[in-house]
């Protein structure tokens, strides 16, 4: 798959980046670079090999269900940049 | 796949159920999963993504999803995965959903459920899958802008999704009530819909029987079974008349309002189903033991299949009467005690889907918090058994019960409500009555034997007026029944 600026545009909007017309052509190119590599990467006869979630040889340690974490509200709160009753405020999301 | 046709059309549901899990902590992190609290008082570093954090599973999250994915004979995920589901909104402080995709924990599975008529119906489960919830937006109170609170966010879930196998509303809301006795029977819910402990999405199409699968509309928001049920069948003539009309159907996510019984399209989010998933670099695999399985079957609480076949054979219940009670662990429990306590399991059948049922629905309440605790409904029906009170004295004891006034004994005995037993006492009564009505004796005593049984009441009444309701009603018809007769 060719990426080109529209695709940048699109993959930009998703992660919430902001990237101008002259980064994109650039931005495109090495993105293809990166592709390339993959492609590369395909090739390789996996037919053997398990899927890899973790590159690491362990497993998930699990944690007994207790409640141990602190009230941090009152620490956090101020360093939103708007707070009200208790709650952080971001412009209106509905509707 | 569908059981019915509507006008000519065939339904297909499939249903996305997330169910809250009960843990005490959330699923990433050591804060409360408690509710009602002011906002953001249990949203941890975590929870808030803060940098720097690193998510640990909880493994009580884990048992839960195994025992449901026991309880519906799945595939136990020996080893599931995490992945990073990625998109934007205010409540989801990541950026990304923690959840499982190509991994889950829970494999195929079925649910077998049960419709009005008696025929039995399997509903297939693709899989089922652990993930977090989200904080909450509020939109009112905070003037044009919107509050985020996130004590809900990091609450584990398991997201239920089923094979589309269900052909029409009745049968949907039948799965709906069928998971929810299971996740509630294996304490692993506290299945409170009104506080969004179980939420439902309803995927619906319609075909032409024997055409391709039509385009699906997701409805969202429902929070009751009823509403379930009304939802459904809105959507179902919705969906048809646009195609009627040659129209097409847009696959769109529709937000149910139960108010007005009208749904609406919510905007469709742009790109919204590029979610980039990929395996979260923060967790590894988790893995399930076969040792760890075998414990958690070997500890499975009755589930409600098993315990409705208990109820009919140990207390002789119909097969209705048995479905009813079974269903709810709140509701089974509470009868169990009322029967074992009150020695009749018939009565206590009757008393909890009666009045009990009436009451608790009247006032909108739970049954895990009826005011009536099922030790005293269990000594109500005690003392209509051994003839302390009869049933209709009995219902007034249980208002007084409800209304917080102490046990059935208490009652009865401070409000002096106890039966006549001394039948001297009782016949005394009756004798005044007699002779104080001549003119109705002589009316009784004219009449045949069929109009007598009518005329008797009339004495029935004096009697049960004078006693205040208290002389034994079968003692009384017996007794006038003797001193009338000629």
């Amino acid at each position: 798959m060719a990426i080109d600026s529209r695709v940048v545009a699109r993959v930009a909007h998703l992660a919430r980046l902001q990237v101008d017309d002259g980064e994109s052509e650039a931005l495109s190119e090495r993105l293809n670079d990166i592709l390339g590599m993959v492609d590369q990467l395909q090739q390789a006869d996996v037919g053997e090999v398990e899927p890899l979630a973790h590159p690491l040889e362990v497993s998930q340690p699990l944690r007994d269900d207790q409640v141990d974490e602190p009230d941090v509200r009152d620490k956090v709160l101020p360093l939103a940049p708007a707070s009200e009753d208790g709650c952080f405020l971001v412009p209106r999301v509905i509707e | 796949m569908s059981s019915s046709l509507f006008n000519g059309w065939e339904v297909v549901i499939g249903l996305e159920v997330h169910v809250q899990l009960a843990t005490r902590s959330k699923i990433f992190s050591g804060a409360s999963t408690a509710t009602g609290d002011e906002p953001n008082r249990h949203a941890s570093l975590i929870d808030l993504g803060m940098p720097g954090t690193l998510p640990v599973v909880n493994k009580e999250a884990i048992r839960n999803a195994v025992r449901f994915g026991l309880a519906i004979n799945a595939e136990i995920g020996r080893r599931s995965v995490f992945e990073r589901k990625n998109y934007f909104y205010p409540d989801l402080p990541k950026g990304y959903q923690t959840t499982q995709l190509a991994e889950p924990i829970v494999g195929a599975g079925e649910v077998v459920i049960r419709l009005e008529d008696g025929t039995e119906k399997t509903v297939r489960i693709h899989h089922a899958h652990l993930e977090e919830d989200a904080g909450k937006s509020l939109h009112e109170d905070f003037h044009g802008q919107t509050g985020i609170d996130l004590n809900r966010a990091g609450t584990p879930l398991i997201e239920i999704v089923s094979e589309p196998d269900m052909g029409n509303a009745e049968e949907a809301v039948a799965f709906a009530r069928q998971l929810h006795a299971i996740v509630t029977s294996l304490g692993i819910c506290d299945g409170d819909m009104s506080q969004g402990n179980m939420r439902f999405d309803v995927n619906i199409s319609v075909r032409r029987p024997g055409e391709p699968l039509g385009t699906r509309t997701e409805t969202k928001n429902l929070n009751s079974f009823r509403f379930m049920e009304k939802a459904i069948k809105l959507e179902v003539e919705r969906q048809i008349d646009v195609l009627e009309d040659g129209g097409k159907i847009v696959q769109e996510t529709r937000l149910y309002n139960g108010d007005t019984n009208t749904a609406r399209s919510m905007r469709t989010k742009e790109d919204a189903n590029d979610y980039r998933y990929f395996p979260c670099p923060d967790l590894l695999p988790v893995l399930v033991s076969e040792e760890d399985i075998e414990a958690l079957r070997a500890e499975m609480p009755e589930l409600p299949d098993a315990r409705k076949a208990r109820f009919m054979d140990a207390y002789q219940l119909s097969d209705y009467d048995a479905d009813l009670l079974a269903a709810s662990i709140a509701t089974a429990r509470y009868f169990e005690t009322a029967a074992d306590h009150g020695g009749d399991a018939k009565l206590a059948a009757n008393w909890v889907m009666g009045d009990l049922a009436a009451k608790l629905n009247a006032e909108d309440l739970d049954i895990a918090h009826c005011p009536v605790p099922a030790e005293h409904l269990g000594q109500l029906i005690q003392r209509i058994k051994d003839g302390t009170i009869s049933s209709k004295i009995a219902k007034q004891v249980f208002e007084a019960c409800w209304a917080g006034d102490g046990s059935p004994d208490q009652i009865i005995e401070s409000r002096g409500l106890k039966q006549m037993s001394d039948s001297g006492e009782l016949e005394k009564i009756i004798d005044q009555i007699i002779a104080d009505s001549p003119a109705q004796v002589e009316d009784y005593r004219g009449a045949d034997e069929a109009k007598r049984k009518k005329k008797i009441g009339f004495f029935v009444g004096q009697v049960m007026k004078a006693t205040q309701g208290k002389a034994n009603p079968q003692q009384v018809n017996q007794l006038l029944q003797e001193k009338l007769t000629p």
